[in-house]
């Protein structure tokens, strides 16, 4: 398969935060790649450096932290070290971000029409206006909003949680880019509305072959949405592979234990699993593998830092120990 | 897979601070960062120190008639009194030593902003407290009462006052506490209606503590940083002010000359190249209000609840 | 069945914007600017047996945090009652009212909020019960040391400040605080939802020891399905601050009444899922300023019929243990 089947490759990305502390190795060598209309799930808890990595690809890390080695490849492209003005034409253009709060999108001050035309003439000057509205609208309706005209004209403030994300879903689809980021749309967002914005970016990416990452720290979420999953921990990726795989058979520890700790069905009334202790700070991150602080396999071999390995086919790991036992019960 | 217990480990992240940090120690670290705000401190408290200690260090009491000769007036900066010290900074109209006229000078000066400042915090902190607590016609009242007190120019209120009351230290400080309080009071209202909407604040409701603990033990020390800002900054302007009054000849009694006196003294002589007795003491009011400011902006980026966890 | 713990009857909680002056000014001059009533918690009834665990589950606005907090003594009902240990609120003196605030316990959900940043740990455990004479200052130390071992936390921290522990860390400081009043019942509201998924796990782990354990009554409010599944004996849905249905918790996952609740279940993502395959409930959750007439739930509802529009429906005995408020059941 060469590089230009896959929208995005990132190879080996590290950024690190240079603050008065030390430095935070927020993401520490993640590898992976997005095929065309693929959405691909990226999952971890606070400080695994998921909304870094996604920040990262689209060049929105501001000092102190930078991108230190590696490249983030769009087409064949490397986005790591390119010059601004070229950064800006992609962003928002060809690659575009969805953020966990919508007013971090949208500007409270400017009417939604104003804003999407906006994001629309920056891109394409030549656009008429009379164009920019209709497309404006037509984006409104991809994204369910009933009455697209009338909210056209409204300000953001006029619109509940739910209709704001969705306006700025909208504005991330106008200039119909290869590429969506998606930071933990729907964490804010109550179940109902939850559904309803899971099943319309499900409906887009199938439909129009937009390739996405859903950054978030719930599987339940990515096992309906994704088609593949990368789990991260300490910065780096613990396992990657297609998502029923992982979900099904996880071979890493780490994935083992996040997917026994979540209620659901089968666990009524029993204890859940709990992974003891509490992720490393970012500063502090222990010699070798991240997560042996909290693991009930680790030994020596764990000091050092294990490499990206393959021991089930289609499936990448950072670990030394891993269960490879299919029969092994999830729950402890 | 064996049973895991409830206890934790020590936390990774604990660590880092070995020992026990209070708030107090970790708003000092986070203060001594900015440098020129660390500068600042500290040529504060060396002005509060000339302020306390004047009559120790000064070279000359300069209020004191037997150490002043009038032969001594205008003299430029460094030239020699008859008993055989110098005169750093020159001496005024008088005869006074400059140096010493400064030192005390800052003495009634930072003396008045810093008194009236605390009248004025005990105050407007009560007021405000109350408009918080009570809600409905009490804070309505009080609030419209506050908003008309700051719509008025302060220099002009503190005209108008010290017009009726005459001159003195105590009228002084009384008028600049009628003009500061209303500051206190919106600072600390916005502050207890703010905490008071806060989930400690009903965690203590919930635990059936009594009122007056709730109100003096829980939400009063966490007003206090907007509090300490503001008391900050209104000090500055306190002495500024006051320094105004002087200036224009309804302030302080000649007896007890602020800078602002001095620097009106010396005004008239300001044309006739004889600089430095305005100069002199405008420079020293200048670094105090500077460094108060710099101090205070410090404060408020330190303080400032959103940049805390 | 034991018999109710805690029940309450006919509970409701208006929040009133009265006008200021200039308000009623305006609305004598024809204005129509008129007082805004918002029925948070709109006339419920619910019953909580000694030693349950009942889940209150709803989206934002429905009022599941007001009933939560009206329970634990925080805001005054604007009318009903509150019955605890068969002797309603209102019929009782100084004292036992006091004794009831103390056995009825709060859980916060912001780890960050909850807690005064300005008291040292073993402070913020051990004020409530020096104050009320349950310990004298000897005893302090020694108290406040076996709770918080009994949370789970290492009594060698007692001396320090909020800021100096994670969320999870805080959360238990907040449920020590509770236990420390020797509380029969307690009211979660949203306890874990701040939290990463495998303190979650650990979080809810240990209410459930300290059930057993301390022999508690919990009212768990959450939005999570999945968690109030895993813990709950019983199950309360509420909408726009009214219940809808009441069941056992097996009962209503397997077979859901109210087409609210079908709506909310089948909106769960789930681990085992894959694919969005079903049709979302659409529209949004109507502001509770203005809730729709009859049934609120009528706008949204794919079974809605004409009499929904104009009839509040009442909660009705379906079945054994069973409660739902729905028209559609009386054509049955």
């Amino acid at each position: 398969m060469t590089d230009a089947a896959h929208t995005l490759e990132v190879r080996n990305l590290k950024t690190h935060f240079f603050t008065k502390a030390g430095v935070a190795k927020a993401v520490d060598g993640v590898s992976f790649t997005v095929g065309k209309g693929e959405v691909m799930g990226l999952v971890g808890e606070s400080g695994s450096g998921k909304s870094v990595t996604g920040f990262s690809i689209i060049g929105l890390v501001d000092p102190p932290g930078e991108v230190v080695s590696g490249e983030v490849l769009y087409n064949g492209k490397n986005l790591v070290g390119l010059p601004d003005e070229e950064m800006r034409d992609l962003r928002g253009n060809r690659i575009a971000m969805i953020f966990q709060d919508p007013m971090m999108t949208l500007n409270p001050v400017l009417r939604v029409d104003t804003q999407m035309v906006e994001t629309i003439k920056a891109h394409d000057s030549s656009v008429s206006e009379t164009e920019a509205i209709q497309r404006c609208r037509d984006a409104l309706g991809q994204v369910g909003i009933p009455a697209p005209e009338e909210r056209l004209k409204s300000y953001p403030h006029q619109f509940s949680g739910g209709m704001r994300q969705r306006v700025a879903i909208a504005i991330a689809l106008l200039n119909k880019p290869d590429l969506i980021i998606a930071d933990e749309p729907t964490t804010a967002l109550d179940v109902t509305i939850q559904g309803q914005i899971l099943y319309e970016a499900q409906k887009l990416c199938s439909e129009t072959g937009t390739s996405m990452i859903w950054i978030t720290h719930d599987l339940a979420v990515v096992a309906g949405l994704a088609d593949k999953i990368c789990v991260m921990y300490g910065g780096r990726i613990v396992e990657q592979g297609e998502i029923s795989e992982v979900l099904d058979h996880p071979v890493h520890p780490y994935t083992r234990g996040l997917l026994g700790s979540v209620p659901g069905h089968g666990t009524r009334g029993k204890r859940l699993f709990q992974i003891p202790g509490m992720a490393p700070s970012l500063l502090n991150l222990p010699q070798g593998c991240a997560f042996q602080a909290r693991c009930p396999r680790a030994d020596e071999a764990c000091n050092i830092e294990p490499e990206i390995s393959s021991p089930v086919a289609g499936r990448e790991i950072r670990c030394c120990h891993p269960h490879l036992d299919p029969s092994e019960e999830v729950t402890a | 897979m064996s049973e895991q217990m409830t206890q934790t480990a020590p936390p990774a992240d604990v660590q880092p601070l070995a020992k026990v940090q209070t708030p107090l120690q970790r708003f000092a670290s986070d203060y001594f960062e900015n440098k020129i705000a660390a500068g600042a401190l500290f040529v504060l408290i060396g002005i509060i120190f000339i302020a306390i200690f004047a009559p120790l260090i000064s070279p000359q009491d300069p209020y004191d008639l037997s150490s002043v000769s009038v032969l001594d007036s205008k003299m430029p900066p460094g030239s020699q009194h008859f008993d055989g010290w110098t005169f750093y900074l020159g001496t005024d109209g008088a005869g006074r030593d400059l140096l010493s006229a400064i030192f005390y000078g800052l003495r009634i000066s930072l003396g008045v902003g810093i008194v009236s400042g605390v009248i004025a915090l005990v105050i407007g902190a009560a007021i405000g407290m109350i408009a918080a607590y009570f809600g409905s016609w009490v804070d309505t009242l009080i609030m419209r009462i506050v908003d008309i007190q700051l719509s008025f120019p302060t220099i002009l209120v503190a005209l108008i006052l010290l017009a009726l009351l005459g001159k003195g230290v105590d009228k002084i400080i009384i008028a600049l506490v009628i003009v500061q309080w209303a500051y206190y009071a919106r600072t600390v209202r916005a502050s207890a209606l703010v905490e008071r909407g806060k989930e400690y604040i009903e965690a203590a409701t919930c635990l059936a503590l009594p009122q007056k603990r709730i109100m003096f033990r829980h939400m009063f020390p966490n007003c206090l940083p907007p509090l300490i800002v503001v008391a900050t900054l209104q000090t500055a302007s306190a002495i500024s002010l006051e320094a105004t009054l002087s200036f224009l000849g309804v302030g302080l009694p000649v007896s007890e000359p602020s800078l602002g006196l001095l620097i009106s003294n010396g005004f008239d002589y300001m044309l006739s190249g004889r600089f430095w007795i305005s100069f002199f003491p405008g420079i020293a009011l200048l670094i105090t209000i500077v460094s108060i400011n710099l101090v205070g902006d410090q404060l408020r980026d330190v303080l400032n609840p959103r940049l805390q966890k | 069945m034991s018999e109710a713990m805690l029940s309450v009857n006919n509970l409701t909680k208006n929040f009133v914007k009265r006008l200021d002056l200039a308000g009623k000014i305006a609305s004598k001059l024809g204005s129509d600017i008129r007082e805004e009533v918002v029925h948070a918690v709109d006339g419920v009834t619910i019953n909580i047996p000694r030693g349950g665990v009942v889940g209150l589950v709803g989206e934002s606005g429905c009022g599941k945090s007001t009933l939560g907090r009206m329970i634990a003594g925080i805001l005054k009902p604007t009318f009903g009652e509150i019955i605890y240990k068969g002797v309603s609120i209102t019929d009782m003196n100084d004292d036992e009212m006091r004794r009831a605030a103390l056995q009825i316990q709060m859980i916060f959900q912001n780890p960050f909020a909850s807690l005064n940043p300005r008291m040292r740990v073993e402070d913020i455990i051990g004020e409530a019960p020096l104050v009320h004479g349950m310990i004298t200052s000897a005893e302090k130390s020694e108290y406040v040391r076996d709770i918080m071992q009994k949370v789970g936390l290492d009594p060698e921290y007692r001396r320090r400040y909020p800021h100096q522990f994670s969320g999870g860390q805080r959360q238990r400081i907040g449920i020590a605080r509770a236990l420390a009043v020797k509380p029969e019942f307690l009211v979660c509201d949203e306890a874990i939802a701040a939290l990463d998924v495998s303190i979650q796990s650990q979080v809810i782990n240990l209410f459930m020891d300290l059930r057993e354990d301390l022999d508690l009554t919990y009212l768990f409010i959450s939005h999570n399905l999945s968690v109030v599944e895993h813990i709950s004996d019983r199950v309360v849905i509420m909408y726009l601050g009214r219940i809808v249905e009441i069941a056992e918790t097996d009962d209503l996952f397997k077979d859901p009444n109210h087409p609210y609740t079908q709506a909310l279940l089948n909106g769960i993502p789930r681990l085992d899922q894959r694919g969005i395959d079903y049709e979302p409930i659409d529209g949004e959750i109507p502001s509770p300023l203005d809730p729709p007439p009859g049934c609120h739930f009528h706008p949204r509802c794919p079974h809605a019929i004409d009499r929904c529009k104009a009839e509040r429906p009442e909660l009705r005995e379906i079945a054994a243990n069973r409660w739902s408020a729905c028209h559609l059941n009386d054509q049955a």
